[in-house]
């Protein structure tokens, strides 16, 4: 039985208010194999703030303490700055939300990646051409080299979406942690970016971290499911068992989203007294 | 005779509409009615031009060709007064649809204190109630809200000049799974009980599905097919572009 | 009292909005510098209104016996060169400085500011005028335009406090019209316009509440350089005319004296050093403070 990719135990991010420290991830604990595993969950629900610490992304006044946060053997708590940074982009890597914002707008796509990809090897001026055009063209994009020359604002969100995905698999790390890869993306681009990144996933044999609100998605593209609430893992899951979840936050939530062959009055709308959240108003 | 009854019974009618911004155009040519009392969804993807024509419609969009009526009333190019008492909008993002540095109770006395109307305290506190809120987020000032409770607010400024024509923008598109079964149901609630025509911009077909009677499927800015809600709900759309929208939303096409 | 205020369901509009100021207030009182700034400011304030308790001198009585005395148990920043004590001069001077302040900011201020908005509202040919008539005026350097308006209109204070003004209006304006550039498409700017309200309404209850914040901390900051600008004039004469104790007027006086008698310039430079720091710190910690509301979305 190998080790898990990632162990967390107990992990707890705090951020200190007008009212005193609040915890937005509580002593959560989960592994991730060499598999496909689903964050679900709503706005404060502590999702973003879980891959946000795996990469040691939060920064003060946000505290992140753990019993244990192992990443293939490595202690990432332990870990200071300068070694984090070695392992962010080479190892564990993370597509984020809108690539308006998340790449660079002075600087051509070519020029980015290659970036990222210098940034942990040395290589020679036409073998990094190569492997950028390569990476391009797998994330289909049929033009690699007039696309490499282009500045972000001149694509699509979803062609600037695979961009972002070719910056952060070109490197090869083991662990992608995808945030949110597809909200700022329409419904029909989003099937295509997410088979990308099913595919690379796959071949390479890495570990997918997928953060989103779409239960319908995540339960589509991955293998297994975490469903958080309030900081809290409130289920667990096989993505193929989704539907018959127990919890009834779980429940609430799939009945509460209207289907395409609606017939129903008045959507059932959750009943937050079945289980106790911290969320006030 | 004939065509004082058809206005009547039609709250918005489009017809060769073009809408431009500056010299490119980004609605071509579009045609449709929606009767009174009706529920109408525009849907499309970004791009699509559907949430230009709410804007002309309103008069936000000032450069258009072509026919918009509303209530067989023709509309100018801007917004005007007495065009707020039968039409209003409720816009998609809850934080910045409301004026950060006023209360809930001043944002809804506003348009009453526009239009002359009496009775605010009343007024507020009806409306307040009919949407949902408690008594306790009157003077509360955005910041102090959840998104669904400020787009409770949004839908309550919208009718507090009691309109009988609603243009919904992507009105849950910011809102939570939770939050948005909350906001369709109170949207379904408040059309049943005041008999308000909606005109709803969505690029979310289930959303179509539970809160609308007809949608048109839009792209490019042309209008590529005007279905009745049955034929989403079987997976009957008949156009291309349609049914690939649906399939790619999660539905199971049907032979058209 | 602190829960009434802090409460988070007020139950009337003055509730609210006291509330608010008082979770602003603070706030600004956590932050250590502006706390220091404040209290500079109160000082300053304080001085003017109690000048004639605490100043023991009288700030124009002269006393030629005892001219150019260094500071001692008896004149605490010495004697000027016609005897008179300094530190009561300075006292009465903060009366001055004051005034020059704030006329300054209740003038340009809201010149500024609507000049600004109704700019950016409106765009177009009234964005491209008015805009240069503001940058006519913002071409041209602060103070050798306060000095022609004082050389045209004749010294004295009224006409400092005017020339000031004039100078300073232009930055608000700018600053106001990059704001409302910001809120005008606004989906709530839109909400409020399709309700029917007039383009008046519209600038002035819900464009202008937005533009104030930015507005305040910038003529916070720039109190010292409206002060520095007063003391040239003073300095160069053209600001309060003898025998009035503006700090300006003082420094420059002591200009002759400044390596024998290093005390009579300095003192009231030190008196205008300190109440610029404060204004200074003060506008620091009001935009710390002020601008995260602007943009919450929590």
């Amino acid at each position: 039985m190998s080790a898990p990719l990632l162990d967390l135990d107990g992990l707890t991010v705090t951020f200190p208010t007008a009212r005193g420290p609040v915890d937005v991830v509580k002593g959560i604990s989960f592994t991730l194999g060499r598999e496909r595993l689903g964050i679900v969950g709503e706005s404060g629900s502590g999702k973003s703030m879980t891959g946000r610490a795996i990469l040691r992304l939060i920064r003060q006044p946000g505290k992140v303490s753990a019993r244990r946060m192992s990443f293939d053997g490595i202690d990432l708590l332990s870990q200071g700055e300068r070694q984090m940074r070695s392992l962010r982009g080479a190892r564990m890597s993370m597509v984020m939300q809108d690539p308006k914002f998340s790449l660079n707008p002075v600087m051509t796509i070519g020029e980015q990646i290659a970036e990222a990809l210098v940034t942990h090897k040395r290589l020679p001026r036409r073998d990094l051409k190569a492997r950028v055009l390569a990476m391009l063209e797998a994330v289909r994009i049929h033009d690699p080299a007039r696309v490499a020359g282009l500045y972000p604002h001149e694509v699509s969100g979803g062609m600037g979406q695979r961009v972002m995905i070719a910056m952060m698999l070109i490197p090869e790390p083991d662990l992608l942690i995808a945030d949110e890869p597809t909200s700022a993306l329409d419904v029909s681009v989003q099937a295509q970016v997410l088979d990308i990144i099913d595919d690379l996933v796959t071949g390479k044999g890495m570990g997918l971290i997928l953060i989103s609100h779409d239960l319908n998605m995540v339960a589509r593209y991955c293998d297994r499911i975490l469903v958080m609430n309030s900081g809290e893992i409130v289920e667990e899951c096989r993505a193929s068992d989704l539907h018959s979840a127990q919890h009834p936050y779980t429940r609430g939530l799939l009945a509460a989203m209207p289907r395409m062959d609606e017939d129903r009055d008045e959507l059932p709308v959750l009943d937050r007294s079945t289980w106790t959240t911290g969320s006030g108003t | 005779m004939d065509d004082g009854i058809r206005h009547m019974s039609i709250a918005i009618h489009l017809e060769n509409l073009t809408i431009s911004y500056g010299t490119t155009a980004v609605v071509h040519d579009v045609s449709f009615d929606v009767a009174a009392g009706e529920s109408f969804a525009l849907v499309g993807e970004s791009g699509s031009g559907k949430s230009t024509i709410l804007r002309a419609i309103s008069g936000l969009a000032p450069e258009w060709t072509g026919t918009i009526e509303v209530e067989g009333k023709p509309r100018a190019h801007a917004p005007d007064r007495s065009f707020a008492e039968t039409c209003q909008m409720v816009f998609q993002d809850p934080y910045g649809s409301l004026h950060p540095r006023k209360t809930v109770d001043t944002c809804l006395a506003e348009p009453l204190a526009i239009h002359g109307i009496g009775g605010r305290d009343n007024r507020v506190k009806d409306m307040l109630a009919a949407v949902g809120l408690d008594q306790r987020f009157r003077f509360r000032f955005p910041h102090q809200l959840s998104g669904g409770q400020r787009q409770r607010v949004a839908i309550a400024r919208a009718l507090m000049l009691e309109p009988r024509v609603l243009l919904l923008d992507e009105p849950t598109s910011a809102l939570d799974v939770s939050v948005q079964a909350e906001i369709l149901n109170l949207l379904k609630k408040l059309r049943r009980d005041q008999g308000l025509t909606y005109l709803t911009v969505t690029h979310n077909l289930p959303v179509v599905s539970f809160l609308c009677d007809r949608l048109a499927v839009m792209r490019h800015g042309r209008i590529v097919e005007i279905a009745d809600v049955a034929d989403l709900k079987t997976g009957r759309l008949a156009a291309p572009y349609s049914r690939e929208l649906f399939a790619a939303s999660g539905g199971t096409l049907q032979p058209a | 009292m602190t829960d009434w205020l802090l409460d988070d369901s007020p139950t009337s509009r003055l509730q609210a909005n006291l509330g608010r100021a008082f979770r602003i207030w603070t706030a600004l009182l956590r932050n250590p510098l502006a706390v220091v700034g404040g209290i500079i400011i109160l000082v300053l304030i304080a001085m003017a209104i109690f000048a004639p308790l605490i100043a023991p001198y009288s700030p124009i009585g002269q006393d030629l016996a005892n001219r150019l005395m260094p500071p001692s148990a008896d004149h605490w920043m010495g004697t000027d060169e016609l005897g008179r004590d300094i530190f009561s001069r300075v006292v009465y001077g903060a009366r001055i400085t004051l005034l020059i302040v704030t006329m300054v900011a209740v003038i340009a201020a809201p010149i500024g500011l609507i000049i600004g908005a109704v700019s950016g509202y409106f765009g177009g040919w009234t964005d491209r005028i008015l805009m240069g008539v503001t940058d006519i005026f913002l071409s041209m350097p602060k103070l050798i335009l306060a000095l022609a308006f004082v050389a045209a209109l004749g010294p004295g204070i009224e006409n400092a406090i005017i020339a000031i003004a004039i100078t300073s209006w232009p930055a608000y304006a700018r600053i106001a019209r990059a704001e409302t550039i910001t809120f005008r498409e606004a989906e709530f700017i839109a909400a409020v316009r399709l309700q029917g309200a007039s383009s008046a309404r519209v600038i002035l209850r819900h464009v202008l509440p937005l533009c104030a914040s930015s507005t305040i901390i910038r003529v916070t900051l720039d109190m010292a350089g409206i002060i520095l600008t007063a003391a040239g004039l003073g300095f160069l004469g053209l600001g309060a005319q003898p025998p009035l104790p503006e700090w300006g007027a003082m420094i420059s006086r002591g200009r002759t004296f400044i390596l024998d008698q290093w005390w009579v310039a300095t003192m009231p430079g030190f008196a205008i050093i300190l109440v610029s720091l404060g204004f200074c710190f003060l506008g620091d910690g009001l935009r710390d403070v002020l601008d995260p509301k602007q943009g919450d979305k929590s």
